[in-house]
């Protein structure tokens, strides 16, 4: 089997925006999400601005009962939930417990530190000899695989349902996932998304490790600053993302919307050997895991227009420009146009692939190039790889772009890229 | 703590629970939880939790086996409350 992979339903829940539209209007103004959070700086951490996603609790009643409302601690499954939750009803579909099961639908929904919030809670009663007190709703926010178990019985999932975790690549890596399961034709239609929930118990680690943001607490707008001089550690953040993956006999039949094709993939790891670690790539494997992907998508590395960048604000993005200049073969003003969206929402970790992916097909599919904000002062080693005009300061309106390549990569050297071609009809 | 007292506080304590709100509607001692109310099997525990917390009481294993029914649910607190008072 070798179908053809379409995405028709997108979601997000992310700092800048909350839902589809608000995202679109969002990333075409270059709007940034990052905000000084007075509880990082309470707990004396050295980062204190944020990307968090704003989500009322009315909104929350829209997508959970109050039950749900009520016990959920887990901000990153809420944050998958309405994104997951959305893109599927944005693809056509109805979402109602009396659904009949769909066994040909599924969805792999990766994840980070999702439950930690109530895993706190948890550790705090057994600690405190109550453990016959934690109740039934700890474990589904705990396990791993707490989002997909979410979502899979929201929609009536009867297909495979699984979470992934690869860090911050998870979000593609997951999209690699349903669509090499649709195209052997293993599920038509398939969520693919990822999330992860904010807060100290995640950041700290990073923020130990010196690899967050510490110069722009008075200036949290400033803070995320990929590709610039600037660029000292990233922003962290939170949020989910959720695409509708499907095969296009089935897209077509139900005459759903095409956002666009996925053509190509690839996953590897540079194994942590050469220049990688457990927290820097291999250029060896990011270069590799670039070109595979584009020898799957049977196109050459000059008909891709723009690449959706991994970019996180830190010493990592001159190497990963000067990968991608490497693998492609194109430098100077023969580069394609390259952004970052963690420059307006920070870095969502495990969110940060999905929701990235669900901005690199909005700009596809409507033909235009957000703006990399904060980006005027580019780094010197960048600029000496790829022209200067290549970085978008402001909003690129018309861009016609055919094919838009996204990367993610993540701790444990991991590398994840996708390429996605514009629908034309064909 | 009277019966009725006991069994409208027990009423509102499972209501958010309920998946059946025109049984809840209809309550009566003889409701039965799950086949009734169609109240998760696995959400039972929390409903348990809530009513120790509301009562001040601690319900046992075996006496959280037997809560069927809203009149077995009332009497295990009834019984729990009047050995507590």
């Amino acid at each position: 089997m070798n179908n053809r992979v379409v995405v028709t339903g997108l979601g997000v829940v992310a700092p800048n925006a909350t839902g589809l539209e608000n995202f679109r209007s969002a990333i075409r103004a270059g709007k940034s999400g990052i905000e000084k959070i007075p509880l990082l700086g309470d707990l004396k951490f050295s980062c204190q601005i944020a990307g968090i996603p704003d989500v009322s609790e009315e909104l929350k009643h829209q997508y959970f009962d109050e039950l749900t409302v009520k016990v959920l601690k887990s901000t990153g499954i809420i944050y998958g939930c309405i994104a997951g939750i959305d893109a599927w009803k944005d693809a056509g579909f109805d979402v109602s417990s009396d659904n009949e099961i769909d066994w040909d639908s599924g969805c792999v929904f990766g994840s980070g530190l999702t439950g930690v919030d109530a895993l706190r809670d948890a550790i705090y009663g057994v600690d405190a000899l109550k453990v016959r007190r934690l109740g039934s709703r700890i474990v589904e926010q705990t396990m791993a695989s707490g989002i997909s178990a979410y979502m899979g019985g929201i929609l009536g999932l009867g297909n495979q349902v699984t979470t992934n975790s690869s860090a911050c690549s998870t979000g593609s890596e997951a999209i690699t996932m349903c669509y090499d399961r649709i195209k052997s034709g293993k599920a038509k239609r398939m969520l693919a998304g990822s999330c992860d929930s904010e807060g100290p118990y995640i950041w700290g680690g990073f923020d130990s490790m010196r690899v967050l943001n510490r110069k722009n607490n008075e200036t949290p707008e400033k803070g995320s600053s990929p590709m610039s001089e600037e660029a000292s550690g990233f922003v962290p953040g939170a949020g989910g993302g959720a695409l509708v993956l499907e095969e296009l006999d089935s897209a077509l039949s139900r005459g759903a919307k095409i956002y666009g094709e996925i053509i190509g993939t690839a996953v590897n790891s540079g194994g942590q050997r050469g220049e990688g670690s457990m927290t820097a790539p291999n250029p060896d494997g990011v270069k590799r895991c670039i070109r595979q992907a584009i020898d799957s998508s049977g196109i050459s590395p000059n008909d891709i227009d723009a690449i959706c960048g991994h970019l996180t604000s830190t010493m990592g993005d001159v190497i990963e420009v000067d990968n991608w200049s490497k693998a492609l073969g194109r430098k100077g003003d023969d580069f394609p146009h390259i952004n970052s969206l963690k420059s307006m929402i920070g870095h969502c970790l495990a969110g940060a692939g999905s929701i990235e992916c669900v901005a690199a097909l909005l700009q596809l599919e409507g033909g235009f190039f957000h703006s990399s904000i904060n980006s005027e002062n580019i780094h010197p080693e960048i600029e000496k790889v790829i022209s200067k005009n290549k970085i978008p300061h402001s909003l690129m309106e018309t861009t016609n772009f055919e094919v838009i390549a996204k990367s993610s990569f993540g701790f444990g050297d991991v590398n994840c890229c996708i390429i996605f071609k514009k629908w034309n009809n064909k | 703590m009277e019966r009725e007292e006991i069994k409208d506080k027990l009423a509102e304590i499972i209501k958010p629970y309920v998946q059946d709100m025109e049984a809840f509607g209809n309550i009566s001692e003889a409701t039965d939880l799950l086949q009734d109310l169609k109240i998760n099997s696995a959400h039972l525990i929390d409903v348990v939790l809530d009513v120790e917390e509301a009562f001040d009481i601690e319900i046992d294993d075996d006496s959280v086996e037997k809560m069927i029914t809203v009149k077995d649910s009332v009497d295990t607190i009834f019984a729990s409350v009047d050995s507590a008072a």
